[in-house]
Formats: C-alpha cells, sequence, structure tokens
C-alpha cells in the first residue's frame, strides 16, 4: 500500500506533466523504520538523461533529496517516474534496473488523456501492483 | 587514521541507523572491507558476492564518481569523504 497526500499526489502529477516530452524522475521518502509506504516527503529531481524513454535522476538531487530525508529522520523509500506514451507499468528497463526491494515503484502514465498513478512493488524481476491511497490533506 | 563514510538513509538500518562511519583503507575496496568488518548486515549491500560494486549503488570519492576514476581501487586519504548513494534508473 503506498499512502500519498494529495498535495504529493497532485505534485508527482503535475511534474510528469511539466516534462513532456521527456520523462521525469523523483524520489519518495516515508519515515525511518515504517514500511516505507507512507510518503512524507516527494523530491522532484532532473532527469539526467533527458529522454523520453529513459531516466536516471541527478545524483547532485539524489544526494539533496538524501541529506533532507535523512535530516527529518526519513529514509528514501521510492521513486517515481512518467510514461509519456506507455501504460502504467513497469517497462523491462524497469523491472531490470529496480534495485531495492523494499521500495515503491510509482509511474505516472500520460498516455490517456487523464494522468494515472500507480505503484509497484518489483521484487527479483517480479512485479505486483500495489493500492494506492491518496489522502485528502 | 580512519576516513569519513557517509551511508545513504536506505542503508542506514544495516548499520546502526548511524549516518556516517569510520573506516580505514587506502583503496575504496579496501575501505568497505572495514566498512563490512564494523557492520556485516551491510555485506552484499555495498560488493557483490564476487567482488563487485553492487549495481544499485553509486560511491563517490568527494564528488567524483569512483566508476569514472579506479572503480573499487580508487585510492583514497584520510581527508577524503566516501559517499554511498542509491543508484536508480529505468525506462
Amino acid at each position: 500500500m503506498l499512502r500519498l497526500s494529495r498535495t504529493h499526489h497532485l505534485a508527482i502529477v503535475a511534474h510528469a506533466l511539466d516534462g513532456v516530452p521527456e520523462e521525469v524522475c523523483g524520489l519518495l521518502a516515508a519515515p525511518a523504520g515504517s514500511d516505507g509506504g507512507d510518503i512524507a516527503a516527494v523530491y522532484p529531481c532532473r532527469n539526467i538523461r533527458a529522454s523520453a524513454k529513459v531516466y536516471e535522476p541527478h545524483p547532485l538531487d539524489v544526494a539533496a533529496a538524501d541529506d533532507d530525508a535523512g535530516a527529518r529522520g526519513l529514509t528514501l523509500t521510492g521513486v517515481y517516474h512518467s510514461h509519456t506514451h506507455t501504460d502504467a507499468w513497469p517497462s523491462p528497463t524497469d523491472v531490470a534496473e529496480a534495485g531495492w526491494p523494499d521500495w515503491h515503484f510509482v509511474i505516472v502514465s500520460l498516455r490517456h488523456p487523464e494522468p494515472v498513478l500507480r505503484s509497484f512493488r518489483i521484487v527479483a524481476g517480479e512485479v505486483t501492483e500495489e493500492p494506492v491511497e491518496v489522502e485528502d490533506h | 587514521m580512519p576516513l569519513e563514510v557517509h551511508l545513504p538513509t536506505v542503508l542506514r538500518q544495516h548499520a546502526g541507523g548511524q549516518a556516517t562511519i569510520q573506516a580505514s583503507g587506502s583503496t575504496v575496496a579496501e575501505v568497505f572491507e572495514d566498512v563490512i568488518r564494523q557492520f556485516p548486515l551491510l555485506a552484499g549491500q555495498l560488493i557483490t558476492e564476487d567482488g563487485k560494486l553492487h549495481k544499485f549503488v553509486n560511491v563517490y570519492r568527494n564528488d567524483e564518481d569512483i566508476r569514472f576514476l579506479d572503480h573499487l581501487q580508487t585510492k583514497v586519504s584520510d581527508d577524503d569523504v566516501i559517499s554511498v548513494l542509491p543508484a536508480v534508473a529505468g525506462g
């Protein structure tokens, strides 16, 4: 289960829309020691690949996000990125590159007029979708 | 003299919650051996079973990515800071 505030949900979707035609990416953080799904901070990052097909967050943005998360008692527990032309489902590249079994992998699809945000666990190449709860605060 | 190794939030649970640990060595590989000696739970998170840098972390000597230096054989001195960050990518 991924729990996002409405503000964070909108921030992720807005970042995805703003990045068109390229993919955007960012990091998610939750309280240290939790299951990692209660997202307390969202960190938009620059996509150093500057591509419509692949993403990799800028290392300085990863460092800044991790520093901020650590200072707030949070742990990085996930990553989001956009799919500009395909559905919100992990691509073969997403599955191959998914390295952290405890992380939440959020994908925003812009394939259809309405953006679609979904979340996945990816463990040893196996994709499992998880529910996303958007909390109204 | 030990140098500082900065761990990312995602690995701190394996190091007693510490963000920065002290470790010794003349290369990144030696420093990581010392880190793993102190915190065995970090074994397998930094180095693979065949002795390579785990593909899901990026490691920096000060601000330089060791992939563009000498990888795990990158030389370090006491006033260097080694930073580990999660490597994230996809398509």
